[in-house]
């Protein structure tokens, strides 16, 4: 307890080290909000999820923070649900006739137009569909007649696939013709930002048949974190990155150095051929290429994160640091403690786990924790590889994604750097503590 | 004068011995590393197959390709439409064995385990299954050896020079100690905890998507210029995002590493009785700072080395160079087995060769070899 105390007296002095502790402290608060928020299940089945999960949300929009940096702010990504209690619905019945008057009015504050607009309905009836007549009221007062037509149970109305509509905005996209000035010839490729009000008039045929409408707005940013090339909200994988990675990190990191210092205090107190045959297999681990092997075992076996993890491990273990602790373990194997209790008869496993393992362990803690970043950068580089885990959303996969769907050919930079950025704070943060510590445990080095 | 620092101190740190007697047993570790090395990477190798193999799985995927790409092919074959079912199953039946035998699938995986092995040992890795090389050969080992030069020209080149960019930056930081430039590379020291190809991602997006002044990968322009000078100038534009990537790397570490035991060395006596002899500053950091330090800096450089290899196909990937990385990935991406176990052994031996070279430059520069006082333990 009071070595502890000791440590974090002196690792203080390190502002370094400070800033990572704190990062690391941040990161993993976020990790664990990360999962009560978004469940394993939930977090799978919305990043597995099709157009029917997402059709609210728009293709590659950019993080909403962008728009802190613009002059000028991009349309924002909305809408507005009558079944949620948006907008004015009333209805009327009489003569056997329902009729639904809709009014959904909305801010429009940008001078860009939207990417796309739609109208989900859903109605409800048991003969005849219900007819709907929809019309636009722009903040000059103009009405644009919209459509007008049947509705099933459900019906998606798209304003850019209605080429009606298009001829009648004098040749304008439908996202375009709604929001610009039409009658002035010079402002026409801005749109004009107000209050506008989608009016939809429904008549239906039954007396409890009515409409639902859902209309969406789809601007160029979502989210904080903006969207991908599937429609998925990219913040559900920043998220999910930040549990997946630090497990990684962490495990590959803690069996990796207890798993090197145990075989080398084994190998360095029974000496002979125990010791020449872990040296021999030091030597054969070091010629094997680490990373084709993890292809070959991704590409023919499994590339499920428990697998990949045991591979990691088990190719690490005769590593580099095995020497440096045998090194070390040579050293202490001499000490009069460790020959006194040699003398008075301890066994060979209690004199390896009570009398040279701890030694060690202020050799171990800076290794252990400087290899987390490793590990964690390791299962980033396999899933950019194409041999991440087939289910998981991480930060890996987001940069797979965005490369291989030209996003920085297209400009769609968020889509790359924002988890390149958060994978830099976290390889960064534990390499910063790590450091430091190398340079408590290892007062050789810390004198220069 | 790279080469100078490390040979012109030989005979004077060892002024007594005879420089045949030196010679030998340089040769005799060498040669005795040299047989210890051979048997390593043969059992490397035979980990690697046996790993590739994974009991039998790949095999699996094979028979079932065969058939399905002979059934579709007996399929389609106009000529063979007229059979009856039964001769058309015996005529699917005896391609699929042609097949199998054809791929080596006949015969059990402990047999073709070690005839796998001799052919990795001696490069003869057999015909790949999708992948060609740009000449049209099939044999993996033209492929393999196709994409050989542009992977060593990609990390040798660009490890030397940071090498010794480092080593001697750390030696002329290590007399400015404490300064301001000494606790930036202090400060920036951790960055070598992200691998290269994760900076390549950075510098792609400025200098390339953002900047517009370097390209986004690959090797040379398309077309590639005729004109030699032209050739060169391409390749050096293409080489400059991925060599600045690497130096992002490990410059810093390097530094720092190399700068800590130049510090731990330069506070010997010796050093001491040298400044009191009034030797220059120069002779004092050539002959008694850098001289004790080279070993420890090698090792040092040999990890590096090695960590580097071990991370060449995803660094190829991402600048699009078209090495062995760029090729085992894509093998991966096709299940070309062949490919996949080549491109692997040629790892091995690069990682092999690697460690033997260092252990060379090793036994030249630590007079302990030499002398034969205690075998250098790497």
């Amino acid at each position: 307890m009071n070595s502890l105390r000791r440590f974090f007296k002196e690792i203080s002095q390190y502002p370094s080290a400070v800033i990572g502790m704190l990062l690391i402290l941040g990161l993993v608060i976020f990790s664990i909000y990360t999962v009560i928020t978004i469940p394993y299940e939930e977090a799978i089945s919305l990043w597995r999820g099709d157009e029917n999960v997402w059709y609210r949300t728009p293709k590659t929009a950019q993080p909403k923070w962008i728009n802190w940096f613009r002059k000028d702010d991009v349309p924002e990504t909305f809408w507005l649900n009558t079944a949620e209690g948006d907008g004015t619905k009333t209805e009327e019945f009489s003569n056997g006739t329902n009729k639904i008057f809709i009014s959904l009015p909305f801010e429009y504050n940008s001078i860009y137009f939207p990417q796309e607009m739609s109208i989900y309905f859903t109605s409800q009836f048991a003969a005849k569909e219900p007819f709907v007549d929809i019309k636009m009221i722009t903040p000059t007062g103009e009405e644009i007649r919209i459509g007008s037509f049947a509705v099933g149970r459900k019906h998606t109305y798209r304003f850019s696939q209605d080429q009606k509509l298009q001829r009648r905005l004098k040749g304008n996209s439908p996202e375009q013709g709604i929001f610009m000035n039409l009658t002035s010839e010079t402002e026409q490729l801005r749109a004009v930002p107000g209050t506008y009000e989608l009016q939809i008039e429904g008549v239906a045929f039954e007396e409890n048949s009515t409409v639902d409408v859902e209309f969406v707005v789809y601007g160029d940013v979502y989210g904080w974190a903006g969207t991908d090339h599937r429609r998925r909200d990219i913040s559900i994988a920043l998220m999910w990155g930040a549990p997946v990675a630090l497990a990684f990190g962490l495990l590959a990191a803690l069996g990796t150095t207890v798993m090197t210092m145990i075989i080398a205090a084994v190998g360095t107190w029974y000496g002979g051929w125990v010791d020449e045959i872990i040296q021999r297999i030091t030597e054969v681990n070091l010629i094997l290429p680490f990373l084709s092997i993890l292809i070959m075992i991704g590409t023919f076996y499994s590339r499920s994160l428990s697998v990949m993890l045991v591979a990691v491990v088990s190719l690490s273990i005769f590593g580099g640091a095995i020497k440096v602790f045998r090194a070390n373990f040579l050293q202490i194997k001499e000490s009069p403690y460790v020959e006194a209790a040699r003398a008075y008869g301890a066994s060979d496993r209690r004199i390896i786990l009570n009398y040279l393992v701890p030694r060690i362990i202020p050799l171990l803690l800076p290794q252990l924790v400087i290899l987390i970043p490793t590990n964690v950068f390791l299962e980033a580089s396999l899933t950019i590889i194409g041999l991440g885990d087939p289910v998981l959303p991480t930060w890996g996969k987001l940069i797979r994604e965005g490369i291989g769907n030209g996003a920085l050919l297209q400009g769609q930079f968020y889509w790359v750097l924002q988890p390149a950025v958060i994978l830099l704070i976290t390889g960064l943060s534990f390499a910063m503590v790590g450091f430091s510590m190398d340079r408590i445990f290892n007062p050789k080095l810390r004198s220069v | 004068m790279a080469e100078s620092t490390l040979e012109s101190p030989l005979p004077i740190a060892t002024p007594r011995k005879e420089h045949d007697s030196s010679f030998i047993r340089v040769a005799k570790y060498m040669s005795v590393r040299l047989i210890t090395m051979a048997f390593t990477v043969v059992l490397g190798l035979y980990l690697t197959i046996l790993i590739a193999n994974m009991g039998g799985y790949v095999d699996q995927i094979r028979r079932g390709d065969i058939r399905e790409f002979v059934q579709q092919q007996v399929r389609n074959d106009p000529g063979l439409k007229s059979l009856s079912a039964a001769q058309r199953s015996q005529i699917i039946e005896d391609r699929i064995a042609n097949q199998e035998k054809r791929l080596g699938l006949d015969k059990p995986f402990a047999v073709r385990s070690f005839a796998f092995l001799k052919n990795a040992v001696t490069l003869d890795l057999g015909f790949a299954e999708f992948i060609t090389a740009d000449n049209g050969s099939r044999m993996v080992k033209n492929i393999v050896l196709e994409r050989l030069p542009s992977t060593l020209m990609l990390f040798g080149a660009t490890n030397i020079i940071l090498f010794f960019a480092t080593l001697f930056a750390a030696l002329s930081l290590s007399r400015r100690y404490g300064s301001w430039l000494d606790r930036f590379i202090i400060a920036t020291s951790p960055m070598s905890a992200a691998p290269a190809w994760f900076y390549g991602i950075f510098l792609i997006v400025i200098f390339a998507a953002y900047l517009h002044v370097l390209p986004f990968g690959g090797m040379v322009d398309v077309p590639p210029p005729n004109n030699k000078v032209d050739y060169a100038l391409s390749i050096l534009k293409h080489l400059t995002l991925p060599a600045l990537a690497l130096a992002l790397n490990q410059v810093a570490f390097a530094i720092y590493n190399n700068r800590t035991f130049f510090l731990i060395y330069s506070s010997e006596d010796y050093v001491e009785m040298a400044k009191a002899k009034g030797l220059t500053s120069r002779d004092i950091e050539r002959k008694y700072i850098l001289r004790p330090t080279l070993p420890t800096n090698i090792t040092n450089f040999a990890f590096l080395l090695i960590g580097i290899w071990g991370g060449a196909p995803i660094f190829e990937g991402v600048f699009n160079w078209p090495g062995l990385g760029r090729t085992q990935l894509v093998a991966a991406g096709l299940f070309d087995t062949p490919v996949i176990l080549g491109t692997t052994v040629i790892f091995a031996y690069l990682l092999a060769i690697t460690v033997f070279l260092l252990d060379f430059v090793y036994a030249l520069v630590d007079p302990r070899v030499r002398i034969g006082s205690e075998g250098a333990k790497s």
